[in-house]
């Protein structure tokens, strides 16, 4: 895309995260949906284009009362959102609509009305991975560490110290399912789910949504909130099987897409103020700071357990807290780039000072995909 | 470990060989005529250079030990803790599996030891790899 031509002018996540019961997945996307309207001043009839995944666009579209003029129902897992983000600025600069919302909700742990997820034993995981007994993504999304661990002599307890740091960040957010500090101990102690990872290593399963709107930068000024730019955008997708992917030491998908970011939007790591990284399990902060290029290969596990990515430290990563202590619906990017959008209007729970530049970096499915947003608040 | 209960493929016409082989108890992998890569899942193409002009080979059945997590909660067919594997075979490709004749502890499970296939019926159709370490 072209840097700086398209901005974010609404967002919003679900009135309630956590447990909601009371309301269907569906109903969690327009809550979302009417809460981002709400937020920049608009209402359906002023939307043109949808963009969701986990449900079709039809249906959000019909239920919401929106008559598009462009649609993008790409479903790649929990980065469909950022796909969603780079696909609009392209629709909207090619004049193909005007005003995209975009979508998520996931009754992940209450289960109203959820959108089945089945593998048929036809696919070819069906036939060549779900035999051998993995029980979804703790057993899956986790199979690559060990392999990682031996080549680059990351420990349990650096791994550990993922979780550590970002209950940290959850502490200073009131709307973090988890806040209670946990230590290194503690997580080493926590129940074990598939070794090397312990409960406390794995995300939450929660209910929710979120929902954002884009519009052109120039019209973007005429509206209420203070617009975060588009500075540039990648994706990639590599394997449905995470026994096919290429190396289990770094992700393909990471690397492709990030770099595609990077490349548009013209700026150095350096230049980089916040991140969020998508931390399905432990594992996932260490492989997207090395697969982006802000650390060396095998270094991010010590990055990270030496505090650089903690409060008024060099590299404020999952200042929500993650998946891993925040809230974790099963398609969680839409929250990493809610807290981006956050941090670049300056009204996060935890606002890293004189934000100008955020990263958001989604993975779809186990490594499988990939989606990354690079934002900013200052004006082309 | 292989009781009744776990999901099983049901075979498609791209991986049919693959599975009748594994009832013969040969582990069958594919290789390209035109650029001679060896590759897995099975497909009727190279993924390599898209020539469709492929074969099928036995492969030895060696492999080692490329990375695994340890599952403490059992599914149908299963008890738990036991392994799901990942094994290169020593032709490149990698797959998924099961590691027996073996404790599933990470004292006994060392990445990269040598492992063999051994063939487990689950029914009169379905064959599956396993592996297991390899003799001397």
């Amino acid at each position: 895309m072209r840097p700086n031509t398209i901005a974010i002018v609404g967002a919003a996540e679900t009135t309630d995260l956590g447990k909601t019961p009371n309301i269907s997945e569906i109903t969690m996307h327009a809550d979302a949906a009417l809460n981002a309207m709400a937020d920049c001043g608009l209402t359906p009839k002023d939307i043109d284009g949808v963009a969701t995944a986990g449900r079709t666009p039809t249906e959000i579209a019909h239920y919401l009362g929106i008559t598009p003029k462009w649609a993008d129902g790409t479903a790649v897992g929990g980065c469909s959102f950022m796909l969603h983000v780079r696909h609009a600025a392209a629709a909207i600069n090619e004049g193909l609509c005007s005003t995209v919302l975009i979508t998520h909700g996931e009754s992940g742990r209450s289960g109203v009305d959820r959108a089945p997820r089945r593998m048929a034993p036809t696919s070819l995981a069906g036939q060549f991975e779900l035999p051998y007994g993995p029980m979804g993504p703790p057993t899956m999304f986790t199979i690559p560490v060990l392999r990682y661990m031996k080549e680059f002599g990351l420990t349990e307890e650096q791994l550990a110290m993922v979780a550590v740091v970002q209950r940290e960040w959850a502490a200073k957010n009131p709307r973090a399912t988890f806040k209670e500090p946990i230590t290194v101990d503690d997580v080493l102690d926590s129940r074990m789910i598939a070794y090397p990872f312990r409960l406390l290593m794995c995300c939450l399963v929660t209910d929710g949504g979120g929902a954002l709107i884009l519009t052109s930068a120039d019209r973007a000024k005429d509206f209420p909130t203070k617009p975060v730019y588009i500075l540039g955008t990648g994706e990639s997708v590599e394997t449905p099987m995470i026994s096919q992917m290429a190396d289990f030491t770094t992700s393909r998908a990471f690397r492709v897409s990030g770099k595609k970011a990077f490349d548009e939007a013209g700026i150095a790591k350096e230049d980089v103020d916040h991140l969020m990284i998508y931390d399905a399990f432990a594992h996932l902060p260490i492989f997207g700071l090395e697969d982006l290029g802000f650390v060396g290969r095998g270094e991010a596990g010590a990055f990270i357990s030496e505090r650089n990515t903690v409060e008024g430290a060099k590299l404020p990563l999952n200042t929500n807290g993650g998946g891993l202590s925040y809230m974790h619906s099963g398609m969680y990017g839409m929250y990493a780039l809610q807290e981006s959008v956050r941090q670049m209007r300056g009204i996060a729970p935890a606002q890293v000072p004189d934000a100008k530049i955020s990263v958001a970096h989604g993975v779809g499915g186990m490594f499988g995909a990939s989606g990354t947003i690079i934002m900013s608040n200052e004006a082309p | 470990m292989a009781e009744p209960g776990r999901p099983l493929p049901q075979p498609t016409p791209e991986t049919q060989h693959f599975w009748d082989g594994a009832k013969a108890g040969e582990l069958r992998l594919q290789r390209c005529d035109d650029c001679a890569h060896v590759y897995f899942p099975p497909r009727p193409f190279c993924p390599e250079c898209g020539s469709r002009s492929v074969s099928v080979f036995p492969a030895s059945g060696r492999a080692t030990l490329y990375s695994y997590v340890i599952h403490h909660r059992a599914p149908p067919g299963f008890e738990a803790p036991y392994a799901i594997a990942v094994v290169e075979l020593e032709e490149g490709p990698r797959m998924m599996t099961n590691i027996v004749d073996t404790p599933q502890t990470p004292e006994a499970l060392q990445l990269d030891m040598a492992l063999e296939v051994a063939f487990e019926a689950m029914n009169d159709e379905i064959s599956l790899p396993l592996f297991r370490p390899a003799e001397g």
